[in-house]
């Protein structure tokens, strides 16, 4: 699945999108709720988990950690961001 | 009939039940920055009654790229005059009304009560949740604009029943976890294509028209003109906020006492003997100084250590952050000694003893 990235996680992670795996091949598990995917993340990018807020949107609604992820999804990490 | 507002008024969804409205309007933005700008620029352009004006830095070289209404001859005056000035001359029959103070817990209730539609054009977290508290518990709408890098983003939050900024963000960052401006860069035209969006959307709260941006969180892209909007809904826990916090400063920095540049001017004049740590770079210090001041730059400070008689110190720096961190580090280390953080540092002194 592909992951949008904006703010200061676009920057962490270096690119604008990120994708992440739905199949197991290389043994991790694969994420199935919100919850799942920011540990996901966390484990490739430490930097994330520092986050006091981090929303996450799933099909263009915010989500709560709870809440299931499919393949088809798509989900976009939205930090807050204080410029002005 | 053409008068000044008639390409607005003709406007069928509009009309003059609009203008009327908005002249009755009374709108406070705080922050007279990227966003802050052209946000009164347009609302007053357009003929909103009343605008509240706060801030309280000065106009600096690298301002002038993204905030385009100040002029090179502005440079070292107070914004808050300079945007004052203009504003009047683009439309002298608003009333307007000046807050020379940064937003505090003190002041926020107080200010913001005297207003329909509050704007937050600021650019730090303490003080966009410090806004946040201060509308929910005065039941005011906010329309929100901040910016990262070449992204916007915009909501109106607390709008009738609508989520709050708490809603998306329940925990204010820490001081370090995200960058501001100064350190992260803002592409000079971002801020205004947020800040006239900010614009649009006190209009329509202002006259009912439209759909108002609440429950939404837009998402502006500017590399590739993408926006994007994502839905989230109120969480009844943030819409109970009875009383502000004890702090919207970070937790590291909550133990600095400070002190109004205006304020320590005034105890310089009384004439008593001052100490003052300048910690500045040996090259600015040299450029300008007060006379008073002693230099230590921040990297040297662990370095000198402080005469243990003086019971109170000073810190100054160039705006007021280096001097917040000085404070901060000389309070660890000399607990018998109180440190005053002085606000807004060299740049408000300037303008009160140039």
């Amino acid at each position: 699945m592909t992951i949008l990235l904006f703010g200061i996680t676009k920057d962490i992670v270096g690119s604008s999108t990120l994708s992440v795996p739905t199949s197991s091949a290389t043994g991790r598990r694969i994420p199935r709720t919100v919850k799942e995917l920011k540990q996901f993340l966390g484990e490739t990018y430490p930097e994330l988990n520092k986050l006091s807020s981090l929303a996450v949107a799933v099909n263009n609604s915010y989500a709560t950690d709870d809440e299931a992820i499919n393949s088809y999804d798509e989900i976009a990490l939205i930090p807050p961001v204080s410029g002005g | 009939m053409e008068h000044r507002y008639s390409r607005q008024t003709v406007l069928r969804d509009f009309g003059e039940a609009g203008q009327a409205k908005l002249t009755k309007g009374k709108v406070l933005v705080i922050g007279l920055g990227g966003l802050g700008l052209p946000v009164l620029q347009y609302l007053n352009a357009m003929g909103v009654g009343t605008l509240g004006l706060m801030d309280q830095d000065v106009v600096e070289l690298h301002n002038l790229q993204r905030q385009i209404l100040y002029a090179e001859r502005d440079l070292g005056k107070q914004k808050l005059d300079v945007v004052h000035e203009k504003l009047h001359e683009q439309n002298s029959s608003t009333i307007l009304k000046t807050h020379d103070t940064f937003l505090t817990k003190e002041n926020a209730l107080d200010v913001i009560q005297n207003y329909d539609v509050i704007v937050d054009a600021t650019d730090n977290f303490p003080t966009r949740y410090l806004i946040n508290d201060t509308c929910v518990i005065l039941n005011k709408p906010f329309v929100y604009g901040a910016l990262h890098g070449f992204e916007g983003h915009v909501s109106v939050f607390n709008y009738k029943d609508g989520p709050t900024y708490r809603c998306i963000y329940p925990n204010m960052p820490s001081s370090d976890e995200v960058p501001n401006c100064n350190e992260n860069g803002v592409l000079g035209v971002i801020p205004g294509i947020i800040g006239t969006m900010q614009a649009l959307e006190v209009v329509k709260i202002l006259t009912g028209m439209g759909e108002v941006l609440s429950g939404k969180l837009l998402l502006f892209n500017g590399l590739n003109q993408h926006v994007g909007k994502i839905a989230f809904k109120s969480n009844l826990t943030n819409k109970n906020i009875s009383k502000l916090q004890e702090f919207y400063e970070p937790m590291d920095c909550e133990a600095i006492l400070s002190i109004s540049a205006k304020d320590f001017q005034s105890i310089r004049e009384s004439g008593d003997k001052i100490t003052l740590i300048d910690v500045r770079t040996i090259k600015e210090f040299n450029d300008n100084h007060l006379k008073e001041a002693l230099n230590i730059p921040l990297n040297e400070l662990s370095q000198k250590p402080i005469d243990e008689i003086n019971k109170v110190i000073y810190v100054i720096c160039q705006s007021g952050q280096r001097s917040k961190k000085a404070a901060k580090q000389l309070q660890e280390a000399y607990p018998s000694i109180t440190f005053y953080n002085i606000l807004g540092g060299m740049n408000k002194m300037m303008v009160l003893c140039p």
